[in-house]
């Protein structure tokens, strides 16, 4: 059928909350007004307002009210509007849904499931803009998932439901009005390993085969470049991250063995990021499989800019990234 | 000796056992002294040597299906709340008997077994979770109720305002109980708010909210039953000021250079334990060996503990890792594998 990333979200939350009475959403706006991107327009007249929860503007207190209502039995999604805004809540999703198991020797689940948007590429400016999924998979006790097709769109909600560890899903604001098919049976979907997308055929070691690494909103750019590539005769493994904690590196070294090159491409800042540790895992791993460097695009180190053209130059670009792939080619060539 | 308000105790028995209860936490946490100049037992130690009459008058009125949240200064809320003097000290001695296999220490001491949840270092950081555990009984139509207790320093903290707003909004079964001994660390509460009236800050958020004498035990449970009464028929949240003080230093690395020491000593002369006592003895209603019965079950208690925990087992580090995410079984499902524990006697997840 065909549907977009919106309506796969919304169709996953319908179906969570009609499988499972203790899920509830909560969170600014999720009830009558529809969602600040219209997930859950019209879950309210479906559940009703004890279900589809509106908030007061208090993220640091209905998140916490969420770890609390996960730790009574319920099965909480609680909804940040971008991730910026989780800033405000920070306490309560690290120093307590992140520790609470640990700290109480495995006494205390928190089975909450935190969903936010993310990202840049709509001129909000640098306060709705930033891509800080990458600091949340510095967390141990956190399970970080990034869907950015339409099928993890469906089915990431549901495993992360099932999952008795807090889970934060982030949702790249671009992808929202993504359209494609997707199964008519589509449901749950693993969320411990990445996907590889579109794998090289060439064996390997002609010098024209890479991996580009990514995940979420640029997702689509890291496909459309790799078609560009293609035609150039350079030949891509295109993988989908999907889960930012625990990251799933066996994936990426196998791919990186295969091809000899990598290229992490990931809309957060360069410094400290999810591309470093990406890389590291690469060089820790896979090093001695390397021909070129491993290269990584990334954001440019600026809060991201209102200006369309000012914020473009500062965000990963098809153009970027085909640029580095072609040096990680031809650094070997 | 002082004595309390009225000169005699309605009922002596349960009276009585205020006392040991107070009692109780006091000697544990004066063991806890010893122990940790002894280094024995490390980290921050926060001890609530003092404030008795406020855990031992609300718990009194819990049942156990009921919940609470605590703060840092929780050994004598774990212990009321049902928690083993020996798990307390495993605990605090990093021993896999501890009522958290050594993760947590002084100052995160959880029980799922009593529905003890913390054991929260985060100023305020309770606050949110109460509220949460409130709405998910009101939603799943439990009458239980939640008490969270926090210091007069959490008032100012953003995280307050958010709970006492949402549990108002939603009329949630949470009993806030706000421990005001008038210092966070060494910050006088004038010095902090711009209000200092605590309860009518929470009649602001439409709360029913009031102070009470925090060092008379029997004025805190009286106060409390109203309040847990209320909450649990469906009254929505409600608010305790209870006013206290601590008689030591906000931790063992504090030098208390903030208060005078005729302050402490003039507050010491309301000592919740000697005006119980004081005011049974003058209406005849505790015999000396009463007493000396008393305060000897207490010590045995805990030096029963203290050997529980100095013959503990340091939790092992191969297991180091276990519990950040929770354990996987077999056949893929999920799931807390926590069983046994030690004298905590705590099975999975209380739910
Ligand atoms: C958010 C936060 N800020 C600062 C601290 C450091 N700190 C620990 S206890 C404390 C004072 C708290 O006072 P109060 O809430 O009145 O509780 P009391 O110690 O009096 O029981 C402070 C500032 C902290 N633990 N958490």
């Amino acid at each position: 059928m065909k549907t977009t990333y919106r309506e796969a979200m919304r169709a996953g939350l319908r179906d969570a909350m009609q499988r499972d009475e203790r899920v509830f959403l909560m969170g600014e706006d999720v009830g009558r007004y529809g969602g600040s991107f219209a997930v859950s327009l019209g879950l309210l007249e479906e559940f009703g307002p004890e279900r589809i929860r509106d908030t007061p503007l208090s993220e640091s207190g209905f998140v916490g009210a969420g770890i609390g209502a996960a730790l009574g039995g319920m099965r909480p999604v609680v909804e940040i509007m971008t991730v910026n805004f989780s800033l405000l809540a920070l306490d309560q999703i690290i120093n307590n849904a992140a520790t609470l198991l640990h700290m109480s020797g495995g006494q205390f689940n928190v089975p909450i499931v935190i969903r936010m948007t993310t990202g840049a590429g709509r001129q909000l400016g640098a306060q709705h803009s930033h891509s800080l999924e990458g600091w949340y998979a510095h967390i141990p006790g956190l399970r970080i998932l990034a869907p950015a097709t339409l099928a993890d769109a469906r089915g990431m909600l549901w495993t992360a439901l099932q999952d008795p560890d807090p889970v934060l899903i982030f949702e790249h604001g671009s992808l929202y009005n993504m359209a494609g098919e997707l199964d008519d049976d589509a449901g749950a979907v693993d969320i411990d390993k990445a996907a590889v997308l579109r794998r090289a055929d060439g064996q390997g070691d002609s010098g024209d085969t890479l991996t580009l690494i990514t995940y979420g909103g640029t997702l689509p750019m890291v496909l459309d470049a790799a078609e560009q590539l293609a035609g150039e005769g350079i030949d891509a493994d295109v993988i989908d991250l999907r889960t930012l904690r625990p990251l799933d590196a066996h994936t990426v070294v196998d791919s990186v063995a295969r091809t000899h090159r990598a290229v992490v491409v990931d809309e957060g800042w360069r410094s400290g990021s999810i591309s470093a540790e990406i890389s590291a895992r690469i060089c820790e791993q896979a090093f001695f499989d390397l021909d070129a460097p491993v290269e990584r695009v990334c954001s440019l180190e600026v809060p991201v800019p209102y200006a369309k053209h000012l914020e473009e130059a500062a965000l990963p670009s098809v153009k970027r990234v085909v640029a580095a792939a072609r040096r990680a080619v031809g650094a070997n060539a | 000796m002082s004595t309390l308000r009225g000169q005699t105790v309605p009922d002596p028995e349960h009276a009585l056992h205020l006392l040991r209860q107070m009692l109780r936490v006091r000697r544990l946490e004066e063991k806890c002294i010893e122990l940790y100049s002894a280094a024995k037992i490390r980290g921050f130690l926060h001890v609530y040597i003092g404030e008795e009459a406020v855990a031992a008058g609300v718990m009194e009125t819990l049942s156990p299906e009921d919940a609470v949240v605590a703060t840092y200064r929780e050994h004598g809320h774990a212990l009321l709340r049902g928690v083993s003097a020996g798990a307390i000290l495993a605990e605090m001695y990093g021993h896999a008997e501890g009522c958290c296999r050594g993760r947590g220490g002084s100052m995160h001491l959880f029980d799922a077994a009593t529905r003890f949840y913390g054991g929260n270092a985060i100023v305020a950081g309770g606050l949110p979770l109460a509220v949460g555990l409130a709405l998910a009984d009101r939603m799943a139509g439990r009458q239980r109720v939640t008490v969270c207790f926090f210091g007069e320093g959490a008032v100012a903290e953003g995280e307050f305002h958010e709970s006492m707003n949402l549990a108002a909004l939603w009329q949630l079964p949470v009993l806030f109980c706000c421990e005001n001994n008038l210092y966070a660390m060494g910050t006088a509460l004038g010095r902090s708010e711009s209000q200092t009236d605590i309860a009518l800050k929470a009649a602001g958020y439409e709360i029913s909210a009031w102070a009470v004498d925090g060092m008379d035990v029997l004025a805190v449970e009286e106060a409390a039953r109203r309040a847990v009464d209320a909450v649990r028929s469906g009254g929505g949240p409600h608010f305790l000021e209870l006013r206290t003080y601590r008689f030591r230093a906000h931790s063992m690395f504090d030098p208390e250079l903030y208060r005078e020491k005729s302050e402490v000593s003039r507050w010491m002369e309301r000592d919740p334990l000697s005006l119980l006592r004081g005011t049974m003895q003058a209406a005849g209603q505790l015999p000396e060996e009463t007493w000396a019965a008393l305060t000897a079950d207490v010590d045995a208690e805990i030096s029963t503990a203290v050997g529980f925990a100095e013959n503990g087992t340091p939790e092992p580090v191969s297991e180091l890792t276990r519990f950040v995410y929770s354990d996987r079984t077999d056949d893929g499902s999920t799931g807390t594998a926590a069983t046994g524990g030690g004298q905590a006697g705590k099975g999975g997840a209380a739910r």
